[in-house]
Formats: structure tokens, sequence, C-alpha cells
């Protein structure tokens, strides 16, 4: 049976989870491989949340958040950029693909850019195959 | 006092530790006649004699308090944290090893092979042509001889067993043993089973001398060598990593004392499964640049973040070992 | 044929077991002395921050961490290539003298004594701190365990953690001493030199005055032929913080004498199957097996191996008893297992004895803690005298200071062969054919490990109550300096 990754993608309530709502309503064909965690603001993504997605046996993580300079809340997705950053750093270290996790600002009205993120990083997944980090969490 | 009651019967032992927290127990100095009078120790292999084989000879239970201190690296550790469950009443993981994984921890980096081949192998001062690794079973003329299994993966004692309550602390702060211990020995009502015990619930920030402003903000981490420390500022707002806003108080901050920065031996604070994410989440909030280039050079200053945020705690951590 | 097991051995720091094996006739065929453990710090080091390692390595041992901490302080120094200021190097000898006392204080009550004082022969119940003070008197213990608890805040005065000092820096230390905390120390250390002189008066009285005990140390089954190993400073008088290691043979003769760098061209390390311990042996000789000797490739790093391999103590009191020791036991070298007692407590006098001199030496106050820093040579190693043996760290990192490779030869691991022929040597002489092998014959084999590790033990066994105590603490010239009474 053919890997088919499962991802899953935080987004933000005021840009990038209203952009992804508009790459389905303007019924736009992507692949299905993504499930999407809505939060009121990327600054609201905690390390925390990252992490147990991939303990949980998913094999990569979108966060996605308003441009700089947009987000509703100010500084919210200047904090999520930080976060990120340090997070690609720490899960590199524990032998986990840094490309696994990925950051990119979506605004309310790129429903198109959004699918194309999907899609590609879908394939990227797909390419680097499942992410075992879940095995080795048996204790 | 002396008399009226049935002394409390103690055990203490050690897994894959150091010994550290049986001197913390010897560091109640003074008070150890205090403490004597009110315990029997039953079990304690640092300093009575008594063996394996008299363990599992006592009845199940029979043992009020363990303390049991060291990580669970080897057969031989996994075996005895199993035989003092069944043998006592209640069951503590005392310090850093046994509460989160402790130091031995880190090697859940690593794994076996890794291990075996640097210690072994690769070690300059080794001389083994032959590659001569030590074996559960090897066999002698005389007969058979055995050794514990030695595990791929380090784990914390609640990983193993059932524990009642955990005692941080690399190793646990003596004058915290002493007020657990009266505790006990008064008769007081215990905390609910699985409390973390002899520790405050708040962060070390709120206990620590250093003086704090609210101006944290970073544009550059610094090596604890790369600067001067005045002695007397938070480590974190002179761009120093210490994980204090990470770590439980309870130790009366004895490293700052020593003007070294935390390193989170205590644990989290209440309410908090892994302390290293909250301290991502910490230390990425005070970054103070906005341009993903000029973040990524500040964070090329956090030289070993899985080291430093998950010093004692690896094996008791979401990621709790890396992939290999 | 018969198999006795050992497990645990106890009274002493660490795991282990003995597997005793007898032939038809119940003599003994062969002795296993098997460690179980390994944590790996050789290779979870990889990958840290090299000046997180003195803090990292120090938990090793629980007991002697701060034998850890100097050497990694020093091998992370030579990493850096840089030598501490005097006024540094100084307050480490301090805090390391602190180690030592109290450390060899809790070793020969609680741990020697109880064979020893007490008896080889008492029964398990009597072989404890217990038994000792009804031996020597009520006051002991309070005094042992007082002492050592001054001696342990010097500890964390000058290393914040008072186990796992956290002091050393590269280049140097954290943290300076005042006028006043230097006044403590150096009265202080008057209580440890008279302490110290008063625990060598109890092993007289007790010990050399019994000629059942001397016997046993100069004729019994505890005795082997090994070369000694121990640092030296230049004027080749013992140092536990800095110098060089010498190695003098069975007959006293040096062997060898190594400066830090060179010691992977001296020793080297053998592995056997049947133990997660390495044996380290005399690389110019080779491994020999487990043969003492002066064939032999297996030496012993003890405080006994310490003062055979030292001409002398660098401080007066201490030399004096060094003296008397050597021409007590019949001159240099020393080859009686059970000696090293004597000898650590030797090394206690000359601990409180330099604890004073580098009190009251005018650089002990100093403001300079710390060596400027520079680029990065990557490379470095440090060796100090644990209180059980030769302890050696090597370092190699990147030129940002992140380890690279670690190794290390722990100062017990130096004498895993020594022991294991104590213990097979003990074992054949006390299981005689048809004789019982009871719990003390057993006790008597595992005597032979204890002499070698002056690890911690405690006083743990019930003791009656309160006792009224006077202390008084004197100059060293007799004076009164202080009385302090609890009733």
């Amino acid at each position: 049976m053919e890997f088919s990754p499962k991802i899953v993608a935080f987004l933000c309530k005021w840009c990038s989870y209203t952009g992804a709502d508009l790459a389905g309503t303007s019924r736009m064909e992507y692949k299905s491989n993504v499930r999407a965690i809505r939060v009121m603001c990327s600054g609201r993504i905690e390390p925390t949340f990252v992490l147990r997605a991939f303990t949980n046996g998913v094999d990569g993580v979108l966060v996605c958040g308003c441009h700089p300079g947009d987000c509703h809340y100010q500084e919210g997705n200047y904090r999520c950029l930080r976060r990120f950053l340090l997070l690609q750093k720490y899960i590199q270290q524990m032998g986990i693909d840094s490309e696994r996790l990925k950051l990119e600002w979506i605004s309310a009205s790129e429903g198109k850019q959004f699918a194309e993120l999907v899609n590609s990083f879908t394939e990227t997944i797909t390419e680097l195959g499942p992410c075992k980090i879940r095995e080795t969490m048996k204790v | 006092m002396e008399g009226s009651k049935p002394k409390l019967k103690l055990a203490i032992y050690w897994a894959a530790a150091c010994g550290g927290c049986c001197v913390s127990v010897l560091d109640v100095h003074e008070k150890l006649f205090d403490v004597v009078a009110a315990a029997d120790l039953v079990f304690w292999p640092i300093a009575l004699d008594i063996k394996y084989k008299d363990v599992e000879e006592m009845p199940d239970d029979n043992i009020d308090v363990t303390l049991f201190n060291g990580a669970v690296r080897n057969s031989e550790n996994e075996h005895m944290a199993k035989l003092l469950r069944r043998k006592s009443r209640i069951l503590v993981a005392y310090g850093s090893c046994s509460h989160l994984g402790g130091i031995p921890g880190l090697a859940n980096f690593s794994n076996k092979e890794e291990i075996f081949r640097r210690v072994y192998s690769e070690s300059e001062s080794t001389v083994n042509p032959s590659d001569v690794r030590p074996l559960k079973e090897f066999e002698v003329d005389e007969g058979m001889l055995s050794l514990p299994d030695f595990f791929n993966d380090v784990r914390s004692l609640a990983q193993v067993v059932d524990v009642d309550y955990f005692i941080p602390g690399c190793p646990p702060q003596t004058e915290r043993l002493l007020e657990v211990f009266t505790a006990i020995v008064s008769g007081a009502e215990l905390p609910p089973k699985g409390s973390v015990i002899g520790a405050e619930t708040k962060a070390q920030c709120d206990e620590c001398i250093r003086k704090k402003t609210e101006n944290k903000r970073i544009k550059k981490f610094y090596r604890p060598w790369e600067i001067n420390d005045d002695g007397e500022t938070c480590f974190m707002e002179q761009g120093v990593l210490c994980m204090g806003p990470a770590t439980r108080a309870g130790c009366g901050y004895r490293c700052i004392k020593g003007n070294a920065p935390c390193r989170g031996c205590y644990g989290p604070p209440s309410g908090v499964t892994d302390p290293g994410t909250k301290m991502m989440s910490a230390i990425a909030s005070i970054i103070d640049e906005k341009e993903p280039e000029e973040i990524s050079r500040v964070l090329e200053d956090v030289v070993d973040p899985a080291g430093f945020f998950y010093r004692f705690s690896l094996p008791s951590s979401i990621i709790r070992r890396k992939l290999s | 044929m018969r198999r006795i097991t050992i497990d645990p051995i106890t009274r002493l720091e660490g795991h282990g077991k003995i597997e005793i094996f007898l032939n038809d006739e119940g003599e003994v065929n062969n002795v296993y002395f098997q460690v179980p453990e390994l944590r790996g710090f050789e290779k979870f080091c990889e990958g840290r921050p090299v000046e997180e390692l003195p803090a990292i390595v120090a938990k090793i041992c629980g007991v002697c961490p701060g034998c850890h901490h100097m050497a990694s302080g020093k091998a992370v120094d030579a990493v850096f290539g840089v030598e501490p200021p005097p006024t540094a190097k100084k307050l480490r000898e301090l805090f390391y003298m602190a180690h030592f006392i109290h450390s060899h204080i809790a070793h020969f009550y609680a741990l020697a004594a109880p064979d020893f004082v007490v008896g080889p022969y008492a029964p398990p119940s009597k072989r404890n701190i217990l038994g000792v003070i009804e031996k020597v008197g009520k006051d002991i213990g309070t005094e042992v365990i007082k002492q050592r608890r001054l001696a342990q805040e010097i500890q964390a005065l000058l290393g914040g953690h008072q186990t796992f000092v956290v002091m050393n820096i590269p280049g140097g230390v954290r943290r300076g001493l005042s006028s006043q905390e230097r006044d403590d120390i150096v009265t202080r250390a008057n209580g440890f030199v008279e302490f110290a002189k008063f625990t060598l008066k109890i092993f007289e009285d007790v010990v050399l005055k019994n000629k059942e005990y001397v016997d046993l140390i100069l004729n019994g089954p505890y005795s082997l032929k090994l070369h000694s190993m121990g640092l030296v400073d230049a004027n080749n008088k013992v140092n536990f913080y800095d110098g060089k290691v010498r190695v003098v043979d069975t007959a006293g003769k040096e062997l060898c004498k190594y400066s830090p760098p060179e010691y992977l061209d001296y020793v080297a390390e053998h592995v056997e199957p049947w133990s997660y311990l390495k044996f380290p042996f005399l690389k110019k000789i080779g491994w020999t097996g487990f043969i003492d000797g002066q064939n032999s490739g297996v030496y012993h790093a003890t405080p006994l191996s310490r003062l055979n391999a030292a001409d002398g103590m660098a401080t007066p009191l201490a030399q004096l008893e060094y003296e008397r020791m050597y021409s007590t036991l019949g001159g240099k070298p020393v080859h009686a297992t059970l000696a090293m007692h004597w000898a650590r407590l030797v090394e206690l006098l000359y601990s409180a004895e330099r604890c004073f001199e580098l009190a009251m030496d005018p650089d002990i106050t100093g403001k300079e803690l710390r060596a400027q820093l520079g680029p990065i040579p990557g490379e470095g190693i440090g060796i100090v005298e644990a209180q059980r043996g030769t302890l050696t760290h090597h370092y190699w990192t990147d030129d940002k200071g992140i380890v690279r490779k670690v190794n290390i030869i722990v100062g017990t691991t130096n004498n895993n062969a020594a022991i294991c022929m104590s213990i097979k040597k003990a074992a054949e002489g006390f299981i005689k054919k048809g004789v019982e092998v009871s719990d003390g014959i057993l006790n008597l084999i595992e005597m032979a490990f204890r002499a070698y590790d002056p690890c911690f033990s405690c006083a743990t066994h019930s003791l009656p109550g309160q006792m009224p105590i006077i202390l008084e603490i004197r100059e060293s010239n007799g004076e009164l300096k202080q009385r302090l009474f609890r009733s």
C-alpha cells in the first residue's frame, strides 16, 4: 500500500484558516492529507502542539499565520516565527528531519497559495516517508 | 515519642544512580539521630549488609516507605523497581533520575550499540583488538556468569511501575526531605497519590534572589564564559540561558548562589508536563528580532537546545529519545 | 561444583556482585568480581557545550563529585588553552581539601571502622557505626557528623550547590572568598587538624595496639604486590589537585612519571565479557592477566599507592605520620591492602593541614578569578587524585567548544583488576575445606573490596537518642578557641 502521509496544519482564524476556507469555497482541488486545526492566532501555537502531533503519528506539520505586520493581535505571528525557528533546530537534533515542519504566511485572500502549499508539502513528506518518531516513543 | 509507636520501615535503593541521593539523606547531619529514632532502615546497600535475597524474602507491603533513586537503565534496575513496588506500601521516586530520567537519561540521545562502541571499542585508552563486549551471559570454565541486560533506552521510575510520590532534585535539597519525613512520621495526611512533594509549586524565578526588571529583550545569547557575570542581575537578562523560568522551586536556588545559571534539575513547575517546550516558548518570546535571518542568527547561540531544555528530563519528555 | 553469590556487595558506593566457585572438596576454584552497571557518560557528553561538562560529569558520582568537577575543570581550561590565575587555583584546591576531609572522615568511621575497629568476625548487627561507638565512646558519633558537616559547608560556600558544586568555569572559578568567610574557614581548618590527629590516635589505640589486627594487616590474605600510582608535586610529595602522575614498582623504584597530556602513552584499558567495568593496566608492560608481582601490568591507585609513589607528605604533621606508618609496617612500599585505611588517615591529616595553609594564603581572597579567554584550541586533559584513585578526563571539542569526544578513566576503575585479585585471594584465604562458609566469612571477603573504595557510608543504625556533648575547639598551640555545649 502506497504511503499517504498524515499532515496537521495549525491555521490562525483571522488569516490562514480563512484563506484555507477560501480554497474550499472556490472548489480548488488539492491533496486531502491535511487535517486543519484552527487557533485564534499563530502565536497560540505552542511547541507542545507540534511535538504531540509528531509523537501521535503525524508525518508533517504545517504552521500558518498572517503575514508579518498584519497580525490581528499585532505581534503574535512574530512569536510564532521565533518559536518555529527554535523548534526546527530542536527537532533536527532529535533526529526528525526539520523539513517535516514548515511555516508559511497565508492571508485571508490566498486560497490558491494555500492549495499549492498543501500539494507541495504533501509531496515533500511523501518523499521523506513516514516519520518514525512514534515508534521510538514506546516505553 | 520514642517507643510509643512502631518505627517506620524505610528502604533506600539506587538504580542507575550516582550515590548523590544517598548523600542527601546523610546531609541531615545531626538530625540523623531523630531520623533513626523514628525509622528503621531495612534495606540500603550503601550502608547496610542486607542483600537482594533478604528483600525477596520479605512479605509484600513490608516496607512502609521506599525512596527509590536512580533511573531504569538495565534489567537489574527494572527487576528491583518491580520488586520494591511489591514490597513497599509507599514507593517514592526520589531525585531527578527516578523522577524524570536525570543525567543518565541523556543516553537517550544515543543507543546501546553506540554507547558500547564508544566505551569498549573506540575509547582512545582502550586496547581491545578482538572487540570484546560485556555480555548478558558468558560461559567460563567454572560455570555461567551473567550481567544485567543493558536496555537501549533509559526510563524514569513511573515509566516502569506505579509510583506514589515524587521528590524532585539532583539531589533533593535535604531540608525538603526532612519536611517530608517529619510529615510522614507525624501521621499527617499525605497529599493525593502521584503528587510532587518536598518542593514548591511555582518556578525558580519566584525565589531567586537575582535582580529582575520588566525588560527582557535579547539581541544575543551568551555562553556563560563570554560575559562577566555581575553576580546580581538575572542571568536571562544578561543573555545567559537559565532554566529557572521553567523549573520548579524548592532547592533554594543553590546553583545561583554559586553564580551558575539553573539547569532545571527540579523538573517542571506544577501543572506542566514537559519543561522543555515551555522554555522554548519563553526563550522565543524574548528574542528581540523580527526578520527570520536575524532570529536565526540569535538562535545560533543556542548551541545545544535539546541538551539544555532536557538536561534532566529527556526520558520523560514528549520526544523522549532521539530517532536513530 | 558449588557456587556462592554475593549480590549486591554492600557498604560502599556502586553496584557489584561476587561469584565464588568451589570444587567438590569445598575449596575455592575461582572467583569473579563483576560490575553490573554502565551509564555511558563518554557517549552522552558528546554534543554538549564543554563548559557544561564539569557540572554534568559531577553526576558520575554523588560521593566524590568534586573530584570529577576538578578534573573536568582542568580539562576544560586546557580545551581553552588557558591556566587559571593563582587565586582561582588556590580556591579550587581549598575546596578540594574540604572535599577530601569530609569524605575521608565518613569513610573511616562508618565504612572502615565497623569491619576494622569492631572486628572482622563481629556479627552483622555490630558491623556498623553503633558498634564503633560502643568501642570508642559515644561522643564520637556526633563529632564525626559535625566535622563532616563543617567540611561540607565549606564546599557549599565555595561551590554553591553543596553536593554537585558549580564552581568551575573555563579559565577559573565563579565565586571568590571574602575575608570574613576566610576567617571562618581558618577556624574550621584548625578543628580539622585536631580531629585528624584524634582519629589517628583512635586508630593507634584500637587497631595498632591490638596484635590480632596488626597480624591481619601484615600476614592475612589481604596482600598484593602491585605497582603504585599517585599524583606528586614538583618535590615528589603527595598532591591531590595538581602535578605529575608517578608510578613506582613493587620494590618502590620509579617506573615512570608523566604529565597529563602524556597519559595515553602510559595507561591502557582491557575489556572482559563478564564485567561492564574496564581494567586499566600499564601500557609499557602490557596486559598480563590477573596476576600480581613485578612483571604484572596491573597497578593500584589508592591512598596507600599515593603514599608509596611519593617521597613524603608536603605538610609537617602528616609527614611525621607518614614516616611512622612506614617504620611500623616495615618500610616502603607497603603492600598490605588493609594498610589503605591507615594511609587514608595520613591523607586526612594532610588535607586538614593543607586546608589551613591555603586559607592563610593572602592570595585566597584575591579578586582575579578568571583567565582571559581567546580562540579555542579544542583538546584538553585534566588529572586529579580522587579519594579512590587517579582520575583522568580527556575532552575534544570543535572550535566553538562543543564536545566531540570524551574519554575518562575513573579513580576506582584503576583498581578493578587489583580488586578482583584481592577478593579472590581473600576467598582462598578464608574458605577452607570442611569449614562452613558463614556470613562472617563472606564479609571478610567483602572487606578485601572495601579497603580500596573510600566511598560513602553512613551512620545508619539506631543510636540511643541525644547525647550530651561538650566540644572544645583548640588552636594548634592548645589554646581554647571555642567551647560548645549540647545537653
